[in-house]
Order: structure tokens, then C-alpha cells, then sequence
């Protein structure tokens, strides 16, 4: 079956990448399956200079999900480029950089910085962590500064721009249009959701953090909601994520209006949880009448 | 050759101590790979992150691996209800264990382990007994109900048990029979990260190695979750880089 999706920038052989900061660079997962296999990956964030992160513990586990503060560690952009890059290079698939900054200055040059190379297919904007105080999210949450670090790195680079959105916030569409309004080529949603965890016998956050973000299927319905509302109101592709494990999950997500999907809490359960999807994603198309991926796309209705 | 997710058939389970369960497993590739100090990292069906589980055996011969935890949380306790015959979804061997290749042959070394960071200092045990070493073994509990291995640990070391309610063996910390164990060329330890900065402060002048716990995310290095800084200005990830370490090069 063709599974095959256009999107700015991207010619995926598959709708199904990791989502960023579950998936490091690649390395580790490199040990289960071979990575050509995926449609795309998105890396880890990245920042100009090395980030060593939040204190432990980093995690917690939830019900039907879990709660991370990582804090954006990441060697800094220069030695991705460096080392990174060129490794996953090597595989037939794409790759999506992950961009992060506290400063518009910081988004434009981590942005030039991967424009540079040749291996890097796309670009995400991440202004949507919500561990770190300075991790973007005030880009994330106010419509205005939304436009302006988008249009920065649309200036600051060739590359196609997805905006990654936040759902700690009243109206996501509101967002997504003054992103598609500033440039946006695409969007990926959603990011986590604020939340907090208490150890019992302290009565203390569990994530020494305090809070983390909320991951897994039980954000699903609310990623499921936030893309459906964003398909009615804007027209630039969405790469949809959030508690997805299945290939029912993803053609829930297809429904909904997303164009490819990002598969994040799933690798750490399962580490062959992208692939398990791919090769489950025919069988579950076919299951509900579909011939394709891009069939699933065109008969939900299209885009205003 | 790339790595697996392993079905492992249970064979026993067994409370060998309050809320502490040993469990056999049979899954000969596992059981031939292993080195003491690495874990295997468990799927629970119904939870979302899988069990960092310590391993206190294996048995090449026979295929078995024989795992030991305690029941802390709903994970756990779904864990400890697993019959004979029914299978685990396994990582693993995981991370990197606990190198012996610079113990002296006659040398004499401490074996220091607490609660639940005991077994893996058992594995590590037994494969020293094979070479010509002396072994002390110091085993922390929080009481006499949660004692285990005690007689096995007999065989191999002399041994102290402490208590930290004094109900039995020795009263306190593991630290505080140090003075009485005589000198040692090297210490091994694993248990809980205060045991663990207790050990390394105590003993700060001589050679040793850690093993450590932390909440893990994927287990396999990738998340970021479990990281520890090093005295290098960097940080080691426990999962994949550890869980042991040369206890000089990192800060606990």
C-alpha cells in the first residue's frame, strides 16, 4: 500500500516519525531497527550552547502516561551539526531539527546554523517546552511574540518551518493561525501539558522540576480535539503527536486533520513502537475502507 | 547484531523478605550475555514506563536469570503476582556492569550493598569467588523482616549484616562497620544514592565503583532522564553509560 505523504520539504516513504526529545539522535534506537525505515526523525532540541538540564528525578509515571522535566539537554548546535547530523545522514529517511531558544536572537542562530548544512530537511520550532523558563514557551503562549520568532526563522533560513504548538494555552487556533499568518509552513501538535505529581510520604513534587509535561495516551483525546479545532480554521499541514501507540491512533489522528504523525512516550515502552506501526498501518487502513494515506487525507473533508 | 525485545518464561516467585520478591526467569541468550550490574528493564502491561529490575543471578547452563525486587507501587505489585509459566517482556541485559578486571589476584575487597542494591552486589560476588580474592561483604536492611541472602553471602565473604533499626546484626548505617573490616584494595557498592555518597565520602581514598537507581524514561539512553554530572564538568547517563561507575568520576 502507498503510505507515501507530501509535505513542505518532505517527501516521507511513511506518515510516521518519533517525536522530538523521545528518540535522542537516533543512536540508541539504531541498535533495535534500521532507521531508513521511518518516514522522518525529529531530533532532539537544540540550542546554541550545551544545556546540562533539570535536576533528578526527570520523570514520573502517571496513569495511562508520564510526566518529564528534562530541561532541553543537548550538546548545543554546532556539535549536532558536527556529529549528529552526519550519522543519521547516512539512513534514507528525513530529518527535522528541532530548534529551541530563550532569545529571538537564539532561535535565528541555531536556525542558520542548520540552514548551513546539507542534511537537515526541515525545521521545527519548538516554542512550547514547558520545563525550562526561558525554553520558548513565552513564544509559545502570546499570538504576537508566536509571529515574530516564526517570521525570524523563516527570514534566518531556507529551510521549511513546522511551529510546534503548545496546548498550555486558551485558544491553540488562535496560535496556529498567527503562525500561518507570520509564514508557518506547517505545524507539529501538540507539545505536552503542564503537569505535577506529589510522592506521598513528602507530600514534595515528584519531579524535582516541580512540574513536567504530560505525555502519553492520555493526552490523546486532547491532541485528537486540538488538531480537529486547527483543521477547521487553518490550511498549512499538520504533523500530528500525542499518546500515540497504534495504527489505529494514527489514522484517528489522520481523521482528525493531522498530514503525518510523530510517535513519542510509544519508543520508550516499546522501542520498535514507530515500526510495529509502519508495518500495522496497511492491515488498519484497509480495515476501514482506505487505500492509501493520502486517501485518508482527502476524504476527511477538506481544509477551508 | 541488533537488539531484541525478549520474551522470558517465569519459572519461581518467590517473598524471600517483606515486600521483596526473587523471581527466576528462563531466557538463555539473556542469561549467557549478562555481567553483574546490569538490569533488565521490564513491560508491565498497563503502565507506561517499563521497571528498571536489578538481577541477582544468572545461570548460563540451566538459561535462568534470577531477578530480585521490591514491591514499591502498582508496578510492582502487578509484577509480583506473575505465576509460573506466564512470560515477561524484557530489555535488556541493560547498561554497563561491573568491570573486575583490575582486582588484584590475592587482593582483598569490600562488597557493600543496601536493600534492594544487594542483589546485583551478590552476581558481582560470585563471579570475584571464581578469582583468587578475599572478599568482605557489608549488607544494609532497614530491619530485620526486610533481611535477605544473608546465608549465601555467607558462603562466598565474610559478611556483616546492619540493621538501621539495630533488629538485627549490627545497628545503624553500612559506614559504621567499616573500622571493623579491616583494609581492602577495593570496594564495590550499590543501594540507595545516600548509602551510596555515605560509602564514597567514607572511603574517599580508596579505589571503588557504584552502581546507581533512578527513575528511568526509555532505559536505553535516549531520554535524558537519568542523567548524573561527572567531576569533568559533564554529565554520565545512568542507563547506558552506568548504572556503575568509578565511584572517583562521578558527583552523587
Amino acid at each position: 500500500m502507498n503510505l507515501e505523504v507530501k509535505l513542505p520539504g518532505l517527501t516521507l516513504k511513511n506518515p510516521i516519525m518519533p517525536a522530538s526529545g523521545c528518540f535522542g539522535f537516533g543512536k540508541e534506537y539504531s541498535e533495535f531497527y534500521d532507521l531508513s525505515r521511518l518516514g522522518a526523525i525529529m531530533m532532539k532540541a537544540a540550542t546554541q550552547f550545551e544545556r546540562f538540564g533539570n535536576p533528578t528525578p526527570r520523570v514520573a509515571e502517571t496513569s495511562s502516561g508520564m510526566l518529564n522535566a528534562i530541561g532541553l539537554q543537548n550538546p548545543g548546535v554546532e556539535r549536532i551539526i558536527a556529529n549528529e547530523v552526519p550519522r543519521l545522514a547516512e539512513y534514507d529517511t528525513s530529518i527535522i531539527a528541532n530548534i529551541a531558544g530563550s532569545s529571538l536572537e537564539e532561535y535565528i542562530y541555531v536556525a542558520r546554523a542548520f540552514n548551513a548544512t546539507n542534511d537537515v530537511n526541515a525545521l521545527e520550532l519548538n516554542i512550547s517546552c514547558p520545563n525550562v523558563k526561558e525554553g520558548g514557551i513565552q513564544f509559545g503562549t502570546d499570538p504576537e511574540m508566536a509571529k515574530k520568532v516564526t517570521a525570524a526563522v523563516k527570514e534566518a533560513s531556507n529551510l521549511p518551518v513546522y511551529v510546534k504548538l503548545s496546548p498550555n494555552v486558551t485558544n491553540i487556533a488562535e496560535m496556529a493561525k498567527a503562525v500561518e499568518e507570520a509564514g508557518a509552513d506547517g505545524l507539529s501538535m501538540i507539545n505536552t501539558l503542564t503537569g505535577m505529581k506529589l510522592h506521598l510520604p513528602t507530600g514534595k513534587p515528584l519531579i524535582a522540576n516541580q512540574t513536567g509535561g504530560l505525555s502519553g495516551p492520555a493526552i490523546k483525546p486532547i491532541a485528537i480535539r486540538m488538531i480537529y479545532e486547527v483543521r477547521q480554521q487553518v490550511s498549512i499541514p499538520i504533523i500530528g503527536m500525542g499518546g500515540i501507540s497504534t495504527a489505529e491512533d494514527v489514522l484517528e489522528f489522520l481523521q482528525a486533520g493531522a498530514d503525518a504523525v510523530a510517535v513519542g512516550t510509544a519508543n520508550f515502552q516499546n522501542p520498535f513502537a514507530c515500526v510495529d506501526i509502519i508495518d500495522a498501518l496497511p492491515e488498519t487502513l484497509i480495515k476501514y475502507q482506505y487505500t492509501s494515506v493520502q486517501d485518508v487525507i482527502e476524504r476527511r473533508g477538506a481544509a477551508v | 547484531m541488533m537488539k531484541k525485545r525478549h520474551e522470558m518464561k517465569v519459572l519461581s516467585v518467590e517473598t524471600i523478605a517483606k515486600e521483596t520478591i526473587e523471581m527466576t526467569l528462563y531466557q538463555p541468550e539473556v542469561s549467557q550475555q549478562t555481567v553483574p550490574g546490569q538490569f533488565l528493564h521490564l513491560l508491565v502491561p498497563g503502565f507506561t514506563l517499563r521497571r528498571p529490575i536489578s538481577i541477582a543471578k544468572v545461570d548460563g547452563q540451566e538459561g535462568t536469570v534470577t531477578i530480585l525486587f521490591k514491591v514499591v507501587g502498582g508496578g510492582t505489585k502487578a509484577l509480583a503476582a506473575y505465576q509460573p509459566g506466564m512470560t515477561v517482556d524484557a530489555l535488556g541485559p541493560n547498561g554497563n556492569g561491573f568491570s573486575i578486571d583490575d582486582v588484584p589476584e590475592g587482593g582483598r575487597v569490600l562488597l557493600v550493598g543496601g536493600g534492594i542494591g544487594v542483589p546485583p552486589i551478590y552476581h558481582l560476588a560470585k563471579l570475584l569467588s571464581e578469582k583468587n580474592v578475599e572478599l568482605v561483604a557489608v549488607l544494609g536492611f532497614q530491619s530485620k523482616d526486610y533481611v535477605f541472602y544473608e546465608e549465601a553471602f555467607k558462603k562466598l565473604a565474610e559478611t556483616y549484616v546492619v540493621t538501621n533499626d539495630g533488629s538485627y546484626g549490627h545497628q545503624g548505617f553500612v559506614t559504621h562497620v567499616f573500622p571493623e573490616v579491616g583494609t581492602f584494595d577495593q570496594y564495590f557498592s550499590c543501594g540507595p544514592l545516600a548509602m551510596l555518597r555515605a560509602v564514597t565520602t567514607e572511603l574517599k581514598d580508596t579505589q571503588g565503583k557504584v552502581s546507581l537507581e533512578e527513575r528511568m524514561g526509555c532505559g536505553v539512553g535516549a531520554c535524558m532522564a537519568c542523567v548524573l554530572p561527572t567531576v569533568d564538568n559533564s554529565y554520565k547517563k545512568i542507563c547506558s553509560d552506568g548504572p556503575v561507575f568509578s565511584a572517583q568520576e562521578v558527583i552523587l
